[in-house]
């Protein structure tokens, strides 16, 4: 199969995916059965040890000269069998495991067990609980993209843009630590509510972020998005079209890059998104440059939401005052057998969900983060199945890059922005 | 999230003569067997479901007696396929019956080519056989491994990390 560059199109199908058995591509005794041809085409392997792999991601390519061919991605190296470790856990300490699937947006992950788990509980969370959730959320959608800014400016040689993204990153973590206790892996957003209320003060701190992100952003346009050099590189580079993206279940900035204005916190809104007033960012061509203007910009949608949210948060509890979600404040297991009744039976055998099952999606910065929640009445989930969004667009991988260039695959795999950590679960 | 609405009762419906359910917070449900499976996910795409959002398996052991519709018998595997309509805003969920004995069921890769990996997924842990799937290999454990982790009859903690080219205790 001899492949034109310019002609080639991206499709689904047998030719779009690299059809072999896995041990072809490890065995090299196995190499002799591939038909090589002209002695023109190659199988090489980038990865997983591919520092521009964001990870262990393994990708199988079939080359000619420096044109890939097919490509398979291989996933797995990171696999932990958190989804069997989930069921081994209470619904209490069940956030503490998925917020380490994907780690850059651990609070995203929080949020869709927590309200999977609300969901069969039908507890109503009051309102300061919600606001605080999407303010954590947001901010969390900012210091992710902004890594992702850092680490697809590093795969396309701009250093410079590594350092920003970094250190605007830098002053988002700061304020989850001061609210949360640490920078990442959380566990802040939890069946019933959050840990915490807000930190005193955060008011400012909120202010600082949103000014600063906002004269930064300002500053990657011109530092960047105008560089003659950085729009060659990402112009017209790894083209996905709405019909394949939608074919192949792609979602998030993938998919809105392609120009399909699906963004769950605006067509199916859950929390209080249909009380802020943000955009859905839409790219036109689904190239790697309108995958970056999507995040960039999503970036200042979501300083903006952050924004107002400042001016909307609702006073009042912060975790529904349900005494058999919520374990009680320390201060009332002195005073009451109820309370302490209450605190023993929640840290023994966990919240009882009643039996019964439910699919609850949000939007991730990646995509539609999913969690497939079944209960069989017990403290313990029967199932726990998280959809993670970087696991279902690294199908997006094949029709990417078919056609392009070794060098144009780094930044397009970048631009698909896997965290492995949630591709292996 | 599909949201309930209060003159909507949960009274069942049926789609290809299959029987439709609501979740206590609105969420469709259409239960199916193996046989119908996919002329069912066939006839929800002319319906306007165009995405595929999620598939996985799940597996009853433990809890085979579960609340059911009574047109559908219980079996010890379900694969869950969880469906959008992008025009509709519109979710819907399919729940398929998979027998322990033949735990097999047509792939739904010719409607859905992005179940591709999820199919993949529920193979490797459960052991359920997409038939028809063009590359039915495990996807997240290594090709040696043996049974199906998430299988509720796998004990955990028993095998330490095995690779390809060290052998197991088993």
């Amino acid at each position: 199969m001899t492949t034109d560059r310019e002609t080639a199109q991206p499709q689904i199908g047998n030719s779009a995916v690299l059809r072999l058995p896995e041990s072809s591509g490890i065995d090299t005794d196995d190499l002799g059965e591939i038909e090589f041809g002209s002695g023109e085409k190659m199988i090489v392997n980038m990865g997983p040890q591919h520092p521009s792999t964001h990870g262990v991601l393994r990708v199988m390519m079939e080359l000619e000269g420096e044109t890939v061919l097919r490509c398979k991605p291989i996933i797995g190296y990171l696999h932990t069998g958190m989804e069997k470790t989930a069921e081994e856990l209470t619904y209490a300490q069940g956030a503490t495991n998925v917020t380490r699937m994907d780690y850059l947006s651990p609070l995203a992950n929080e949020l869709v067990f927590s309200l999977a788990v609300e969901d069969l509980l039908a507890v109503e969370m009051p309102p300061r609980a919600t606001w605080i959730r999407m303010l954590m959320c947001e901010l969390n959608r900012m210091s992710s993209h902004l890594m992702w800014l850092a680490t697809n400016g590093m795969d396309l040689g701009a250093t410079t843009m590594m350092i920003f993204g970094f250190r605007e990153r830098e002053l988002i973590l700061s304020f989850f630590e001061k609210t949360t206790g640490l920078r990442m892996n959380h566990n802040y957003i939890r069946p019933g509510g959050v840990a915490a209320d807000l930190p005193d003060g955060w008011e400012e701190d909120i202010e600082a972020i949103y000014k600063t992100v906002l004269f930064r952003l300002d500053e990657y346009d011109e530092f960047f998005t105008g560089q003659p050099i950085f729009r060659e590189r990402v112009e017209g580079v790894g083209t996905l079209s709405a019909e394949t993206a939608i074919e192949l279940s792609i979602t998030g900035p993938l998919l809105r890059a392609s120009g399909v204005p699906w963004d769950i916190r605006k067509t199916m809104p859950y929390l209080a998104y249909d009380e802020v007033d943000f955009d859905v960012i839409v790219g036109t061509v689904g190239d790697n440059f309108d995958r970056y203007a999507v995040r960039l910009n999503e970036i200042r949608e979501s300083a903006n939401i952050v924004r107002q949210i400042l001016d909307k948060m609702p006073k009042g509890d912060y975790r529904a005052q349900d005494s058999k979600v919520t374990p009680p404040p320390r201060a009332r297991i002195d005073q009451s057998m109820e309370a302490l009744i209450h605190h023993f039976k929640l840290f023994t055998e966990g919240i009882l969900v009643p039996e019964g099952e439910t699919y609850v999606a949000v939007e991730s910065p990646r995509g539609e983060l999913g969690c497939y929640l079944v209960s069989d009445g017990t403290g313990r989930p029967l199932r726990m199945h998280v959809r993670a969004p970087s696991f279902v667009n690294l199908q997006a991988l094949p029709p990417l890059l078919r056609g392009s260039l070794v060098a144009d695959a780094v930044a397009s795999i970048s631009s698909v922005d896997p965290v492995m950590g949630e591709v292996d679960r | 999230m599909t949201e309930s609405k209060p003159n909507e009762t949960s009274v069942d419906q049926t789609i290809m003569g299959l029987p439709v359910q609501k979740t206590p917070s609105g969420q469709k449900v259409v239960f199916s067997d193996v046989s119908s499976y996919h002329k069912l996910v066939e006839h929800l795409f002319d319906d306007g479901f165009n995405f595929a959002s999620d598939l996985c398996g799940v597996d009853y052991l433990t809890n085979i007696n579960r609340k059911l519709p009574d047109a559908i018998s219980p079996e010890r595997f379900e694969v869950v396929l969880n469906l959008l309509s992008h025009g509709r805003k519109e979710r819907i969920r399919v729940r398929a019956m998979i027998p322990e004995s033949d735990p097999t069921i047509p792939t739904i890769v010719d409607v859905y080519p992005g179940v591709e990996n999820m199919e993949r997924e529920a193979f490797d842990m459960f052991g359920i056989i997409f038939k028809g799937h063009p590359d039915l290999t495990r996807i997240l454990l290594p090709e040696g491994w043996e049974g199906h982790p998430l299988r509720k009859d796998y004990s955990t903690g028993r095998v330490p990390v095995q690779f390809k080219e060290t052998l197991g205790p088993r």
